[in-house]
């Protein structure tokens, strides 16, 4: 079985972001693998060595050939990577990343799934799995608890407000897995020092058959505000009676 | 301007999400309700009582909903013309926006905590940096647009009370998308409270040290207050917690009388979720955590030592 994961490269999010004079996020610094991606890459390596045969391919777009985040995943146990960075892609929205993504999956070739995080760290847009889905005309299964792949069905627990469903859909389709639904490895120092000779395909938007009309930006960021800031209240240092000041702190509320 | 609503119930009732994007859809335009279920009839007079004037009753078969209303708005989007459609930020409105901006090849502006409409041009706000710098971004292109919304971004109030028309337009054709079925629907017990519509959510974070100890912590507290018990992303990750619990940018935003974090640091990813609680209360053993920068009270100690000697006080209380 052969897996594409779309993994995404971003700033260290423990690092306050900050945004460029054409309000494009501010990508300074080395950018890791977004953490939400680790499950998707983990997931992917567990199916293939499950199915007994097929490899994983990483597809990612980044400005500026990066691919320190790339040798995380690559490390982890991916075979390749395909690489979109292009300039024009700079500020692009969800649509457009959505049909680079689905691109590259096309550029693959002979693929049975994609897997992706639910939404980015960064951006957080939410759309991508589904919009590639829509753009391969793939069957989506989103917001995946538990995945099984078996007989050429993918079956899930789908998250849902009340629970869970049980959805399923003839492969090639495209997942989309919830944090923590498997538990990602670490890289072994084989791993990362194999990681480092693995293919990266680096390619751009016309690589690819993207024209410039279809990778146009239809959003504009008007006005950029820093929020009301909220004030601190008390703050104490628990004495064995801490439990006593938040006892007065509801009684004052009224909500005990 | 002609407003789509991309309706969701819970049984026979429109969710709050819902009724809060009906509720503000009303003051920018008309307003016109999308459904997918076999019961509109039984949801469209509550969606009525709220504004709503006409509903588009889909049927989604054992497909899912997202994925079918989606190729239902885009086969009456050229006859019926809206200018925007609004989508609740919830799974299958998710499923939905995405399905559909391919559809109509058009861009989506996601996360909105305002909507603001000015002749033709709309314009979504969101708030990146864990809340501390808000954005708003126009919509170009052409129309209808696409935006989800946050729910909890706007307050559900009845009006308009006129009855809405139901017009059924079937089961689209969705392509391979309606090979995804249900098989099957499982119904998780909860008790008290939904997290988003809790007066008091208790949350949990990484500090609770381990999955066993939410339970006598962070869910015997929520249950004592009367509250709901949600969690921060840490250990949604870790496992410990559904993603359904997770409180924060990429989970759901809350906004009760009175939020308790527990051993949560307060992560920018954490903070743009609960920042708008009325009231904060933080308990946490490292007293540079930035979670006290926004708490009423903070308590810098142990979870372990303060809050059971609080769950025995509340419940001597009785």
């Amino acid at each position: 079985m052969n897996v594409v994961v779309c993994v995404k490269q971003i700033p260290d999010p423990a690092v306050p972001g900050e945004l460029e004079s054409d309000h494009t996020l501010k990508r300074e610094g080395k950018l890791i693998l977004d953490e939400s991606d680790s499950y998707g890459v983990e997931m992917a390596l567990q199916l293939v060595d499950k199915a007994g045969g097929g490899e994983v391919t990483l597809i990612s777009m980044a400005p500026n050939s990066e691919v320190s985040g790339l040798r995380t995943a690559l490390a982890m146990g991916a075979a390749k990577a395909i690489l979109v960075s292009d300039g024009a892609l700079a500020g692009a929205d969800a649509l457009t990343t959505a049909k680079v993504l689905a691109k590259c999956v096309e550029r693959a070739g002979g693929i049975d799934l994609v897997l992706t995080a639910t939404e980015s760290t960064d951006g957080y847009t939410g759309t991508i799995p589904a919009q590639v889905a829509e753009l391969l005309g793939w069957p989506s299964l989103t917001f995946a608890k538990q995945v099984d792949i078996d007989g050429g069905v993918a079956k899930i627990q789908r998250q849902t407000e009340a629970g869970y469903d049980v959805v399923a859909a003839n492969l090639p389709a495209v997942v989309s897995v919830t944090a923590g639904v498997v538990e990602p490895r670490y890289p072994s120092f084989k791993g990362i020092m194999a990681a480092k000779s693995k293919p990266v395909d680096e390619v751009t938007a016309h690589d690819l058959g993207l024209s410039d009309e279809a990778i146009a930006p239809n959003q504009t960021i008007t006005t950029v505000a820093a929020a009301p800031a909220r004030e601190a209240g008390e703050k104490i240092e628990d004495d064995g009676t801490g439990f006593e000041k938040v006892v007065e702190f509801l009684d004052g509320l009224k909500v005990i | 301007m002609k407003i789509w609503v991309y309706a969701e119930a819970e049984g026979d009732a429109p969710t709050t999400a819902t009724l809060e994007l009906v509720t503000k859809a009303r003051e920018l335009g008309t307003v016109e309700a999308v459904y997918v279920g076999t019961n509109a009839a039984a949801v469209a007079p509550e969606l009525g009582a709220y504004g709503v004037a006409k509903v588009f009753a889909v049927d989604a078969g054992e497909s899912l909903a997202g994925v079918m209303g989606a190729a239902a708005i885009a086969s009456l989007v050229e006859a019926e013309a809206p200018d925007l459609i609004l989508f609740a930020q919830t799974y299958d409105g998710r499923d939905a926006i995405a399905r559909l901006s391919v559809k109509l090849d058009r861009t989506v502006l996601t996360n909105g905590m305002t909507l603001a409409v000015d002749g033709d041009t709309v314009t979504v706000g969101t708030a990146i940096f864990g809340g501390n710098t808000l954005v708003d971004t126009k919509f170009g292109g052409e129309k209808p647009c696409l935006a989800a919304i946050r729910p909890k971004s706007f307050v559900a109030e009845p009006g308009g009370a006129a009855a809405a028309e139901v017009v059924s337009v079937g089961t689209p054709d969705a392509g391979r998308g309606a090979e995804a079925k249900v098989l099957e629907t499982h119904v998780e017990e909860r008790e008290g409270p939904k997290l988003e519509e809790a007066t008091i959510v208790v949350s949990g974070g990484r500090g609770i040290g381990a999955a066993e100890n939410y339970g006598p912590l962070v869910d015997e507290l929520a249950k004592l207050l009367g509250g709901a018990s949600g969690a921060s992303r840490a250990i949604v990750d870790a496992g410990w917690v559904p993603y359904s619990k997770q409180v924060g940018q990429t989970g759901k935003t809350v906004k009760p009388k009175l939020y308790v974090a527990l051993g949560i640091s307060g992560a920018t990813q954490h903070m743009v979720g609960m920042k708008g609680s009325d009231n904060i209360l933080a308990i946490n053993k490292d007293a540079e955590a930035p979670i006290f920068s926004v708490a009423d009270l903070g308590i810098v100690g142990d979870v372990h030592k303060v809050v059971p000697k609080l769950i025995e006080a509340l419940k001597a209380r009785g």
